[in-house]
């Protein structure tokens, strides 16, 4: 990534054009430089890529299977394709297969990535598994709605070696059947959960939503148009966290804060997340 | 292993209420007794000092989870509580890892019996394993169906894992076993097999046993890696990858922590070499893996072997103790002033953890899931360290290349395959067993040296599920890495399946998907996603009983090729190939 940027410059070629990037940066951040727009979804700028959705799949020269670009590190004279024939499809069935088992209404990048690869969710066998999970609704912050879970493992890391270090949640299961899961599925507040909601803060398809915004839609009153965002500094402690303050009709409705924030990187703990009522 | 540190315990995880009972605590302690539990130190950061003690100890998991299952029947959350608590395992993480394992139970049985595993893949299936079904379930038997269990060649096969007694394989009693090429002069990686005493030493060495760890000491380790080079010799499991190459890239790595790995989790339908080399030549494995920690310059060497093979963890077990105490292992290997020593490890029922990656994770108590390659095992393999993973058959190899020198062992084979291949042969085969034969041998030729096909021969399935189908053309085919790649076939880790025109293939492929989709590991989209929804393409043909409709055989190649292309591991890229082989020798997908 580039903040680990050197001096060394690594020259590589995305769909004919040449790009250079510091020693280091990825494909995907090569893709970014050269003005390549690339789907993802398990990528978050803030963690370790894992690698696992394989949307943001490129071609590259001398690799026999395509190559994920969001790990996979540039390096000096790769000849990268990234909207050739297979690139394509398989961007398209990874985008397919999702919408075949996921209810993935919610995750807009998603939809519009779909549409562009032209992925067609309805040409499969009628009946076949979904997720099939019941919302988890264990206390007042937030909810869990695994029927909306791509398993893009960004909570996990969040919760884990990437922010928080509180090991609340895991993949567990195996296959299709695979889930993200306390220790046997015990409830929130019996877990390691400290509220932070770093977890709600990087899913990327709205299976983690603050329970505002739950009841909200519920009530079929999420109003995003009608929402504005106002940006403030958390007043609890010293630290100097940049809170986003979402507002729907004078209320508070969720809280946010910047990935590029030189502080939070998009990190909060639970008060500044959750602790807005007194406003 | 890091040094261990005196400390407190870990503060910064969470456990639920549930404690472990007294006899889940002993599990727990025959593993890692108390005094080794993970602690921090004082002065260390707790998060950051917690998170390191845990990788520490974190390779114990598994183990201690066996533990758990065998003792209780299954991992409660008590005892669950308990083996994290004393690895310092954040007990979701614990969870992740039981709850990935086949063998590993997460739901309280509400009994204590043992559990009887019936292969339900396709040599068993032929051998009539649901009639056994029928008369264990009559005689009170819990049955739970099985992926292969690598005994086909004495199908219909059972594994019993017991609770509170050893798991044992109810065939291993019965069987008075005799390799079908016994006596033959030109066997080489399995001269010793039914040959040699499996638990004596001194038996192989009677057999020319350790004659070639001494001459590669007395070589060098640049000579050993040199020759295995010059030898041609190309790994067994499926991906024939050049061994000297591998054992060359980890040499060159600098340092001591660096690792010999043994693969012996040989899980894909319809293969069993590995479960009989390791059980009736076990001290060639020992021997062969100690020859590549010297010549690698490793000291660590790990045997990783499927949960389903008790005779053979027990003999491994056995020949390690005994190779040890004859100072063949441990500090200063048979005079060489080199450390190396072996530590076994048991897999728990999951075919991904044959994946080089996948099984570099579970020894080090993660989820079995294959990391994305480059980087490679050799610089980055078990603890992300410098790793050569082979499986037995080609380490054994290396004996003979040792003793004779390349181009004795390039006598047998063909220019581009030295050598000779074992293969697994089973279902309608007049001889099912474990062949050895010179790399170009035809397949015919196999088939005639087993015995024949019994009845009209219908077709073969080369590489197990991982492989493709082929049809009674290819009998000419020679079975070479390179004749098989341009007959757009496999030759995999050996598996050759035989089916009759009476078997009903279309059951064959239903289940062959079916597998697919159990054993992947569910991490990447494709491979997950795609291998379910395979399956339910087949189910749905198999219930129509109609041709394959375009839009439906469409469909089978677009969810291929995306599982091919964008799949992290072999897994995903393999999950499709036996399936349209099948589809495009007509052997399924005609009815009308």
């Amino acid at each position: 990534m580039s903040s680990v940027a050197t001096e060394t410059a690594v020259t590589i070629r995305i769909d004919g054009q040449e790009v250079a990037v510091p020693e280091g940066a990825t494909i995907l951040d090569a893709c970014d430089a050269a003005g390549v727009e690339t789907p993802t979804i398990c990528y978050g700028p803030t963690l370790t890529p894992v690698n696992v959705c394989r949307v943001c799949v490129v071609e590259l020269d001398g690799s026999r299977a395509l190559v994920p670009s969001c790990s996979r590190p540039a390096e000096e004279g790769m000849v990268v394709h990234t909207d050739s024939e297979r690139v394509r499809h398989s961007r398209k069935m990874v985008l397919e297969f999702l919408a075949t088992g996921v209810d993935v209404s919610q995750a807009d990048e998603l939809g519009q990535w779909a549409e562009h690869y032209g992925a067609d969710p309805d040409r499969y066998v009628p009946g076949g598994q979904t997720m099939d999970e019941p919302v988890r609704v264990q206390d007042n912050l937030y909810i869990r709605d695994y029927d909306k879970c791509v398993l893009c493992y960004r909570c996990v890391e969040a919760c884990g070696d990437d922010a928080q270090h509180t090991y609340a949640i895991s993949v567990a299961g195996r296959g299709f059947g695979a889930r993200i899961s306390t220790e046997f599925d015990v409830t929130l507040p019996d877990s390691a959960c400290v509220y932070c909601g770093n977890c709600v803060a990087v899913c990327p398809t709205n299976a983690l939503q603050f329970k505002t915004e739950f009841d909200l839609r519920q009530a079929d009153d999420w109003r995003p148009e009608d929402q504005t965002v106002t940006q403030t500094v958390c007043s609890y402690c010293g630290v100097g966290c940049n809170l986003e303050l979402h507002v729907q009709d004078n209320q508070i409705v969720k809280c946010t804060s910047p990935d590029d924030h030189d502080v939070t990187s998009g990190n909060l703990c639970i008060k500044g997340r959750f602790g807005w009522n007194y406003v | 292993m890091p040094p261990r540190l005196r400390g407190h315990p870990l503060a910064d995880l969470h456990f639920g209420d549930d404690q472990p009972t007294e006899a889940e605590q002993a599990a727990i302690d025959a593993i890692v007794p108390p005094a080794d539990a993970a602690t921090v130190v004082e002065t260390e950061r707790i998060v950051r000092g917690g998170r390191s003690r845990r990788h520490g100890l974190r390779h114990l998991l598994l183990p201690v989870l066996h533990s758990l299952q065998h003792e209780i029947g299954w991992i409660s959350p008590g005892g669950l509580n308990g083996a994290a608590e004393r690895l310092g395992v954040p007990p979701a993480e614990a969870y992740g890892v039981a709850t990935f394992y086949e063998l590993l139970r997460t739901t309280d049985p509400g009994h204590r019996d043992d559990v009887v595993h019936l292969c339900v893949d396709p040599a068993c299936a032929m051998a009539g394993n649901n009639d056994l079904r029928t008369s264990l379930e009559a005689e009170g038997a819990r049955v739970h169906d099985s992926p292969c269990l690598g005994q086909c060649e004495r199908a219909p096969a059972l594994f019993v894992q017991g609770v509170g007694r050893p798991d044992r394989v109810p065939s291993d009693d019965e069987e008075d076993f005799h390799l079908p090429q016994a006596g033959d002069p030109s066997l080489r990686v399995l001269r010793r097999v039914g040959e040699v005493d499996p638990t004596s030493l001194d038996s192989y060495r009677d057999h020319g046993g350790y004659e070639a760890l001494a001459a590669a000491i007395e070589m060098g380790s640049d000579a050993v890696i040199a020759d295995i080079s010059d030898s041609g010799l190309s790994g067994r499991g499926g991906a024939a990858f050049p061994t000297g190459i591998k054992w060359r890239a980890v040499a060159d790595e600098p340092g001591p922590d660096k690792h010999v790995v043994a693969n012996c989790d040989e899980s894909e339908p319809g293969t069993f070499k590995d479960r009989i080399v390791c059980e009736h030549d076990p001290f060639a494995v020992i021997e062969s893996m100690t020859i590549a920690g010297l010549a690698t310059g490793s000291p660590h060497g790990w045997i990783y072997i499927r949960g389903e093979y008790p005779r053979a963890t027990a003999r491994l077990e056995s020949a390690i103790a005994q190779a040890r105490a004859a100072g063949l292992l441990g500090d200063d290997v048979a005079g060489s002033g080199q450390r190396f020593d072996i530590e076994v490890r048991r897999g728990a029922g999951a075919y991904i953890c044959g994946e080089e990656t996948a099984l570099f994770n579970s020894i080090e108590g993660f989820r079995g899931e294959p990391r994305n390659k480059p980087p490679f095992p050799t610089t980055h393999g078990l603890f992300s360290q410098p790793t050569a993973i082979n499986n037995p058959e080609t380490l054994i190899n290396v004996l003979d290349i040792v003793i004779e020198g390349p181009d004795a062992y390039r006598s047998v084979g063909t220019e581009r395959s030295p050598g000779t291949r074992l293969f697994c042969l089973s279902g309608r085969i007049g001889v099912p067993g474990l062949y050895e034969v010179p790399f170009g041998t035809t397949l015919g030729e196999l088939l005639d040296l087993a015995g024949g096909p019994t009845g009209e021969l219908g077709s073969v399935l080369l590489g197990g599920a991982a492989g493709v189908f082929v049809g009674p053309d290819a009998l000419d085919m020679p079975l070479t890495l390179e004749d098989t790649r341009e007959a757009g076939a496999t030759l995999g880790s050996g598996v050759v399946t035989v089916f009759d025109d009476t078997v009903d293939m279309e059951a064959v492929v239903v289940r062959i998907a079916e597998f697919f989709r159990d054993e992947s590991c569910g991490q990447c989209v494709p491979c997950r996603v795609g291998t379910q929804r395979q399956h339910e393409v087949l189910v749905e043909l198999q219930a129509s009983g109609r041709p394959l409709a375009p839009e439906r055989s469409e469909l089978i190649d677009d969810m291929a090729l995306a599982m091919v292309d964008a799949s992290i591991c072999g897994l995903g890229h393999t999950a499709a190939s036996a399936v349209r082989s099948a589809l495009a020798l007509g052997l399924i997908g005609n009815s009308s």
